[in-house]
């Protein structure tokens, strides 16, 4: 596997605060790579690092053999960004937008003429083309994001949060589009903090908190290596009471939040039978998933 | 701030996508924005001209409104670029993103910048032309010295846009600009010789005035538009040229601060 982009050890700080503590990414060709972590987890200043848009204060980057910030230029000709915020041109009709973000990239009228049809058809926007953009849905704006992103034929795409408020529907087209890319050949960082997007798209991940990766493997490895097989969750009034008597006996681990007991176990069987004797106790039982793996790492408390 | 956001700027022709942009948007408009570019210079100028025109035979060796006249030109340019570089800049910049958008491309924020400067001297030109225009169909001028008050106008644009961007840079949201049109653009209008000759003035405010850079666009418009030619042309022409390479790069090193955080 070739590989496409190379960041190593990676600082920054604003204030004397480090947003980014010693971050290091390999992509190889092809994959989706995804950063999660909470909000203010250094996701987005490390996008912005990649990008070239600020200079890292320590590390080495390159991207496609070019040093970056250095060459970020170059760089970022053949980078596609898709930004947490919408960013459209609001006076422009759906196609316009394409032609004059085309044109930033030095492209000719004409060659961006000929890659519209295509684009438009990616995003199922064809219908739209004259329609200007505040009379878009979110889901066709996120879409149109995801085609003018793609106007320069990137090697690279970097998506952060691409389906933050959009509806189920919408979501599902983003992620069947986002398959097809990596299908292309195209190598795909997305930042995100659905944990069954990740888990879902993701060949490889990196969870960050408070600036550093503080695990990086594929999802099914991260699972096992980082959480028990199975997760018993036990709801109720007196659940604290039964967790502190209980729950140690006989899960490996376990967290109390809010109402809820989180049980963590090899094996699920003896749990049941005793919650099944329990009164006023009701419960569920599940393999674990990358939200476990999420929240053991990065801890249940909020980040504001 | 980092020693980066200090180095000079580097220009490329990647800004002539993003004039392409604002060109564009502004064509969706454009009956509108000539029509506003018009109007209001043409209010004071008739309104003024023939109101204290009737009461003042003479000012400046000319008639009031041909005194007016050379004034209402360089006010009015000042004004579009001002306008252009504070409120449509900061709406670019701030509320739609758009800088964001581009910068993720190989276009770099020194492009963004410089194209913001020429797109706004541009609106400028457009609008120093309007005037022009309606001074000749009413007379006021006929001398062909009075076309050089077109390249003059994309100049004071240049100037008044790398200023105005100094505050767009600096703006936490629109209500600044306030500031900006109160304490600086009203009173550069009554000192710099718009509508009065700078003489006028108390000795201290002449000072003032002489360091302000529409009393030099002025200095330059209103013999152009009589037929002569203007006294310490190049002096003028270098202070508006000063004023702009000021703008131009204390804005640059501004947004390159506030874009890094």
């Amino acid at each position: 596997m070739s590989i496409v982009l190379s960041a190593q050890n990676l600082h920054k700080s604003y204030a004397g605060q480090k947003v980014v503590d010693g971050v290091s990414i390999t992509l190889n060709k092809g994959e989706c790579y995804g950063l999660l972590g909470p909000n203010g987890a250094g996701k987005t200043t490390t996008l912005r690092l990649l990008l070239g848009l600020i200079e890292p204060e320590d590390g080495h980057l390159s991207i496609l053999n070019l040093a970056v910030p250095r060459h970020a230029r170059e760089a970022r000709l053949r980078i596609g960004v898709v930004p947490q915020m919408d960013n459209l041109d609001p006076d422009f009709t759906v196609a316009e937008n394409l032609l004059v973000y085309g044109r930033y990239f030095g492209m000719p009228d004409g060659e961006i003429e000929a890659r519209i049809p295509a684009l438009l058809e990616f995003a199922n926007l064809a219908h739209k083309r004259d329609v200007k953009i505040p009379t878009l849905s979110g889901g066709m704006k996120r879409r149109l994001t995801l085609a003018r992103a793609l106007v320069n034929d990137p090697d690279i795409i970097f998506l952060d949060e691409p389906t933050t408020g959009l509806d189920p529907q919408a979501r599902h087209l983003i992620w069947q589009r986002l398959r097809e890319l990596t299908q292309q050949g195209k190598t795909l960082l997305l930042t995100t903090h659905f944990m069954d997007e990740a888990e879902r798209l993701c060949h490889r991940l990196a969870i960050l908190d408070q600036g550093r990766m503080v695990a990086e493997d594929t999802p099914r490895k991260l699972i096992a290596q980082h959480i028990e097989p199975m997760v018993v969750e036990v709801f109720g009034e007196q659940v604290e009471a039964w967790a502190q008597g209980h729950a140690a006996h006989y899960a490996h681990r376990f967290e109390v939040s809010g109402e809820t007991a989180f049980c963590y176990v090899e094996d699920t069987q003896p749990l049941l039978a005793h919650l099944k004797e329990q009164g006023g106790l009701r419960y569920l039982y599940r393999p674990a998933n990358l939200e476990d793996v999420f929240l053991k790492l990065t801890g249940r408390e909020m980040r504001e | 701030m980092a020693s980066h956001h200090f180095s000079p700027p580097r220009l490329s022709l990647r800004f002539i996508p993003i004039w392409r942009r604002h060109f564009l948007v502004w064509r969706k408009v454009a009956a509108t924005s000539i029509i506003g570019h018009i109007a209001d210079p043409m209010i004071y100028l008739l309104g003024l001209g023939y109101g204290l025109g009737s009461l003042l035979p003479q000012m400046g060796g000319t008639s009031y409104m041909v005194f007016l006249a050379a004034g209402t030109v360089c006010y009015s340019t000042m004004n579009s670029a001002s306008f252009e570089a504070l409120y449509s800049g900061f709406a670019r910049m701030h509320e739609q993103r758009t800088w964001e958008a581009i910068m993720n491309t190989p276009v770099t924020l020194d492009d963004i910048v410089l194209s913001e400067i020429l797109w706004a001297a541009s609106k400028s030109l457009l609008s120093g032309m309007a005037v022009l225009g309606v001074i000749w169909l009413l007379g006021l001028s006929g001398s062909p010295l009075s076309l050089w008050l077109i390249p003059l106008s994309l100049l004071i644009g240049l100037c008044f846009a790398a200023l105005g961007l100094v505050m767009t840079a600096l703006a936490p949201s629109y209500d600044f600009f306030m500031y900006y049109f109160t304490l600086v653009i009203t009173p550069m209008m009554l000192l710099c010789g718009v509508f009065f000759p700078v003489a006028q003035l108390p000795p201290l405010w002449q000072n003032v005035a002489s360091a302000l850079p529409l009393t030099h666009a002025v200095d330059i418009a209103r013999p152009l538009m009589s037929g002569a030619l203007p006294p310490d042309m190049l002096l003028h022409v270098a202070v508006l040229l000063g004023y702009t390479l000021f703008g131009f790069y204390v804005s640059l090193v501004l947004f390159r601060r506030r874009l890094s955080q």
